[in-house]
């Protein structure tokens, strides 16, 4: 039942075959060598996972990998292609993350949150990130390095 | 985690699609937005033998009022609900429940119609498509059915869809008389919690009332002791707290990890309190902002 699908990865056209049951985010890793986006909870919770689908941040660990199949998927191997973003920049000038598990789906949810809003209040910027669970700095440097970026 | 049950896996184009695929397979399972079906596929709780995928399906995508009838499609993620100008206008409390709903990255996946169709005891959608007496709208081979939500819900993730039947969307007579409404939920934490109590009330200008409750019973349930005590009167102090002291008979909350009984209990009383004077104060044009939580 294995099915070929085609689909955008970070600019890229790429193929792959999948089975009905497999995970976009077990792909993404195992397969395709994506690293950024993690498993934590596994169920939609903690945001680790996070990467983008036409745009928008979605879990990947919610989501079967064939349902892609021609839908364009960026990670932050895609965002940050040509270098730190600005908003990258940002989050090391306050060190704002210390393991860094959860850095990729924080840094995904607020450069989506800029793109549609470029200049979000701390409660806006509280409200993209609440979905992505931080257990070491305890979010204020995260959302200290955002407000000085936009400010 | 892996999925262990195999399925096949079908993206169809149109409805009689679906419809052929139901007639061909014992066990089918709808996927929208998947937040629910995919976590019930890794833990089993669903195994089915094909997956129907209706995201392309663009017809159902659709947000419209038409003839004072809003339609929200079965596709209709709670993020577009949350963008979209009609329900901000003309339902502001479908806006401001959308916002609580898990976190953006849930939200920009999981469409309304899911939620009503996963019709676990806490659904967000619930109290407020009750309060605006919504109906459901399903389809078959057999023709369509408007059903309305108060039947909707059957108990606790049992719903009145027929085997063989889908959602194609929910449909909302655009209130006639003047109203504004508030959608109050209790929660641990903002991001992803689920509701510990939730409740939507509508205030209408001559002073009726919907108000329903939800996590507090296997289904979304309209406090109608309550209503009949407040209904066309002015809620002074002493009106208030019979009504308070209603709510112990309109809903039969239990413990769980998320809260114990005694504490929905004691809550359900404050968030009636506080969303009826948010509802009233934003009937009279004042009030706070819809999207702000009174508690």
């Amino acid at each position: 039942m294995k099915k070929e699908i085609s689909f955008l990865l970070n600019g890229e056209r790429r193929t792959i075959e999948v089975s009905p049951s497999e995970i976009l985010l077990e792909v993404l890793r195992d397969r395709l060598g994506l690293n950024s986006p993690k498993c934590g909870c596994d169920r939609g919770d903690c945001g680790t996972c996070s990467v983008m689908i036409n745009r928008k941040t979605v879990r990947s660990c919610l989501i079967l990998a064939i349902e892609v199949e021609d839908q364009e998927v960026v990670t932050l191997e895609g965002i940050m292609q040509n270098g730190l973003t600005p908003l990258q920049e940002s989050f090391l000038k306050h060190n704002s993350f210390q393991c860094g598990f959860c850095a990729p789906g924080v840094i995904l949810s607020t450069t989506e949150l800029l793109a549609k809003n470029p200049h979000p209040d701390k409660e806006e910027i509280q409200e993209a990130i609440a979905g992505n669970l931080c257990r070491c700095t305890g979010y204020s440097p995260i959302i200290d390095a955002v407000i000085d970026l936009v400010k | 985690m892996a999925i262990e049950n195999q399925f096949e896996y079908i993206k169809v184009k149109n409805l009689d699609e679906v419809f052929g695929l139901f007639s061909r397979f014992k066990n089918p399972v709808i996927l929208a937005g998947g937040t629910d079906v995919v976590e019930f596929l890794k833990t089993g709780t669903l195994q089915p033998n094909v997956v129907i995928d209706i995201k392309g399906l663009d017809f159902l995508k659709d947000i419209r009022l038409g003839n004072n009838i809003l339609w929200i499609g079965a596709g209709v993620t709670f993020s577009e609900l949350i963008a979209s100008e009609i329900i901000k206008e003309h339902f502001p409390v479908i806006a401001e429940m959308s916002k609580t709903v898990a976190s953006v990255g849930i939200r920009n996946r999981a469409t309304m119609v899911g939620n009503i169709c996963s019709a676990v005891p806490c659904t967000d959608s619930g109290p407020v498509l009750s309060v605006y007496k919504a109906n459901v709208i399903t389809a078959s081979q057999m023709g369509e059915r408007k059903i309305p939500i108060e039947q909707w819900f059957v108990a606790s993730r049992k719903t009145a869809l027929f085997k063989n039947e889908i959602v194609k969307g929910i449909s909302i007579q655009l209130p006639e008389k003047k109203q504004a409404g508030c959608f109050v939920k209790l929660k641990r934490y903002n991001g992803e919690d689920l509701a510990q109590v939730n409740l939507a009330i509508l205030a209408f200008e001559d002073y009726s009332f919907r108000i329903s409750f939800g996590a507090v019973a296997p289904t979304p349930v309209r406090a109608m002791r309550i209503e009949r005590l407040i209904n066309r009167m002015k809620i002074v102090p002493e009106l208030m707290e019979k009504a308070k002291q209603l709510v112990e008979d309109d809903i039969i909350p239990i413990t769980d990890i998320r809260a114990t009984k005694e504490y929905r209990l004691h809550m359900a009383k404050v968030m009636l309190e506080r969303g009826l004077n948010a509802a009233l104060d934003r009937l009279n044009g004042g009030g706070p902002a819809y999207g702000t939580s009174v508690i």
